[in-house]
């Protein structure tokens, strides 16, 4: 094997460092916001209230550490490789049962990495051996600590591409793949693509809203016949695209680079964009010592992305995806996926699918279950839930 | 008449100040700008690209003159005065003929009255410029709520056709019982609501932007080619043109925490707005080559104002008004207008509405042209041309005069 090939293969240690300088940087921005006058009604209908943003910006100017979410990166595996002509940076822990299944999970917009942390255990070291598997949990290109693409081309397909290479250079010829949001858009396109040795794939954002449905939504077909389950979950699609929640996907998919000048220069401007996101429409900020996404939890994503210098760069995959809702079937051709697909719901997610839907969209659903708790980010809220459904969701695939 | 109703019809006279603090920390936070890496493609398709965006910081940081503002506005006689709680900002010029017409101009976003006072002279002294005394307007130019040095309101309900009373009200307040009103972009907005209004005194308008074919185009004929070309310019809005829009319309307070803590996202959201514009705007920063009025210390002038009046946000949110006006109002048709339309096709506008167009949108359509340049800022760009078109579109208005 001669030198070169050697080098663009190879895998390398990833230790997460940034420079005190940095830290600085966006302490001072912080610090020096000039501030909007307060929206002009009592709800986050123009956006995130300002007296919201300004109490969080506060709090992360002073009291946000970032080296602590350095250390929870840093306390596991962390590797860098170049696929494609780019570094791709992701975790891996290995189960200590060596039958493990290898998983291979990937995180979406606004989330990251982090948004996954808390199920690396349950998911490496189960109470029965059976369960375990082998975790890896890469960065999207252009996110976190994966580099930047300079080159237009890496869409969903290309990523998917790109983890299967990663696994097979792991050393695992047979794996399944888990994904929501992005992840799910990423994991999909695996499903499709149906490399040797996927045996199977798991998302909790489904692309479920059939064709016809789609068409009523857009307004350019007429309402189709629904059971009350259905005619609920329309009701709730029209009702969020009503109220705006996906102007931020329309926006990032049109022009990322617009919103891309001001989320680069202004930390309460990114902290803003993400807080569009239905993600967290009924986060508390802090507020609520019970709600599972903490402050500091929320502000080590933001931070992430800020000290990367990777929100420009993120908001292009929506770009290089060209516009299709996440969750229409016919958009994500989910129909031509051949391997076996495992669908959870969460009940706190703003899209809940029945299955009726789900089971019209993918043709080899061998796994659908509906589940109270957890929201949009369900790995991050619900761990302990999230995992049992991958669990159960693998159980026949192993 | 009491004292609160004499104070709150007061107009009074109104001079830009800029604090030297203010600039300095503009200054500094030009040349502490973040950059994203560079756009992956080479053209406009990702947005606002990176080069003419660092030229026009560079340029703004280190060779613009921070006090063009002031000097520009404040040779113009400036007033406000308190409109249904709104202080409102206009330049006021009145012709040195006797018999001018009033006329009442609005600007859109992302301009302001920046983009507007190049047609000043030609409009209000025509004789200097090409023109006749039967020319001649007397202008006002306001700033429309939460614009520039009009102030914010801080209740919801300031939609276009809010303001379109507004400026019936600022007429009548500046004693005009016979007038016109034009605009392009949201001037448009105005403009069209003040025709549906007809307040008593308004006696035409002229418009240089089809609003209303940008929301639906289902009742205008799609045969000859122009229309069919102009059909498929506003699908391509639609669909690869509308972010701007379509945020400001559902979240405005987001996008504002940007425009107000960072000028060059400021900037450049200002610079997205269509691709005629873009492209002459950057060409003006990247090549040195202005194209009419877009040169880049009238686009800086511009993009200045929005930062020093810290209107980014309030200003969006005037999309976020439109947008819950149309919802409340779906389904329900609009007063009919009924009073004489001019309108102006410029060619390089989002689409270039046919005649056809016009006069289904309005059935009194009275004066259509298309010119031969300009684009969406028609004003800004060819002030001369913009008020000939002006010139021409009120001529038979002026003979019935009583």
């Amino acid at each position: 094997m001669s030198t070169t090939v050697e080098t663009t293969t190879e895998i390398r240690p990833f230790h997460a460092e940034i420079s005190q300088e940095e830290i600085d940087d966006l302490r001072r921005r912080l610090a020096a916001t000039r501030w909007p006058d307060k929206e002009t009604v009592g709800d986050a209908s123009q956006g995130v209230q300002l007296a919201r943003l300004k109490e969080l910006v506060e709090y992360w100017a002073t009291a946000y550490d970032w080296r602590k979410a350095e250390a929870k990166l840093n306390a596991l595996p962390q590797f860098l490789t170049e696929i494609d002509g780019l570094d791709i940076h992701f975790i891996h822990v290995r189960s200590k049962h060596e039958d493990a299944l290898p998983l291979i999970v990937t995180h979406g917009w606004p989330g990251s990495i982090f948004e996954l942390l808390k199920v690396v255990e349950p998911l490496t070291d189960p109470p029965e051996a059976a369960d375990a598997f082998h975790v890896v949990i890469p960065s999207l290109p252009g996110y976190g600590f994966s580099a930047r693409p300079e080159e237009p081309g890496w869409n969903p397909d290309r990523i998917a591409h790109a983890w299967d290479e990663l696994m097979k250079r792991l050393g695992y010829d047979e794996y399944v793949a888990q994904g929501g949001d992005w992840g799910a858009v990423i994991t999909e396109a695996m499903g499709r693509q149906a490399p040797s040795g996927l045996r199977g794939i798991h998302v909790n954002l489904p692309a479920s809203v059939p064709p016809d449905v789609e068409a009523a939504l857009n307004g350019t077909g007429p309402l189709p016949e629904m059971t009350e389950e259905e005619r609920a979950a329309f009701d709730g699609l029209a009702a969020s695209r009503k109220s705006g929640y996906f102007g931020y996907f329309i926006a990032l998919t049109a022009r990322p680079q617009d919103v891309g000048y001001g989320v680069t220069d202004s930390p309460a401007g990114l902290a803003a964009l993400f807080f569009w996101h239905p993600g967290f429409a009924t986060w508390s900020f802090g507020g609520d010592p019970d709600d599972p996404k903490s402050k500091d939890e929320v502000l080590d994503d933001i931070s992430l992305y800020w000290l990367t210098n990777t929100a420009a760069s993120s908001g292009r995959l929506y770009w290089e995806h060209g516009g299709a809702f996440p969750t229409s079937a016919a958009g994500l051709k989910v129909a031509e996926i051949t391997v076996p697909v495992g669908v959870t719901v969460f009940g706190e997610d703003g899209f809940r699918p029945p299955e009726s839907w789900t089971r019209r969209a993918y043709p080899t659903l061998t796994y659908f279950n509906k589940v109270e708790k957890g929201g949009h980010f369900a790995a991050w809220e619900q761990p302990q839930l999230f995992a049992e459904e991958l669990r159960a969701a693998y159980r026949e695939v192993r | 008449m009491s004292t609160t109703v004499e104070t709150a019809t007061d107009i009074r006279t109104f001079h830009v100040e800029v604090p030297e603090d203010k600039i300095d920390d503009l200054r500094r936070r030009i040349a502490a700008t973040r950059w994203p890496s560079k756009e992956l493609v080479d053209d406009r398709s990702q947005g606002v690209q990176l080069a003419p965006l660092q030229e026009l910081a560079r340029y703004w940081a280190e060779d613009y003159d921070f006090g063009r503002i002031a000097a520009r506005l404040n040779a113009l006689p400036q007033f406000t005065t308190e409109i249904d709680g709104v202080e409102i900002h206009f330049i006021h010029v009145r012709s040195q003929h006797e018999d001018a017409l009033p006329l009442v101009m609005t600007h859109g976003w992302p301009g302001s009255v920046i983009e507007l006072i190049e047609t000043i002279g030609p409009l209000t002294d025509p004789t200097a410029h090409g023109g006749t005394a039967d020319d001649a307007f007397d202008l006002v130019l306001p700033s429309l709520p939460g614009y520039g040095f009009s102030s914010e309101p801080t209740e919801i309900g300031w939609h276009t056709g809010r303001v379109a009373q507004a400026w019936a009200e600022l007429m009548h307040r500046l004693g005009y019982s016979r007038y016109v009103a034009q605009g392009g972009d949201q001037g448009a907005a105005v403009t069209d609501d003040m025709a549906r209004q007809s307040p008593e005194g308004l006696i035409g308008v002229h418009m240089n932007l089809l609003r209303t074919a940008l929301g639906n185009t289902g009742n205008l004929p799609a045969e000859s080619d122009e229309e069919r070309a102009a059909l498929e310019a506003v699908g391509t809005f639609r669909s690869s043109g509308f972010g701007y829009f379509l945020e400001q319309s559902t979240r405005p307070q987001t996008i504002g925490y940007a425009l107000l803590d960072s000028p060059v996202a400021l900037a450049g959201w200002m610079l997205d707005h269509d691709t005629d514009s873009y492209y002459k705007i950057a060409g003006a920063f990247v090549d040195g080559k202005p194209t009419g009025g877009l040169t880049r210390d009238h686009i800086l002038d511009n993009v200045t104002l929005y930062w020093l009046t810290a209107t980014g946000a309030s200003a969006a949110r005037s999309y976020w008004e439109g947008g819950r006006a149309a919802a409340l109002a779906a389904g329900k048709a609009p007063p009919a207008v009924t009073i004489p339309v001019g309108f102006t096709t410029f060619p390089g506008e989002i689409f270039r509405a046919p005649r056809s167009w016009a006069q289904t949108v309005y059935p009194t359509l009275a004066y259509f042209n298309e010119a031969e340049r300009g684009g969406h800022f028609a004003a800004w760009e060819e002030p001369e041309l913009f008020s000939q078109e002006l010139r021409a579109a009120f001529k038979s208005l002026r003979n019935g005069r009583s």
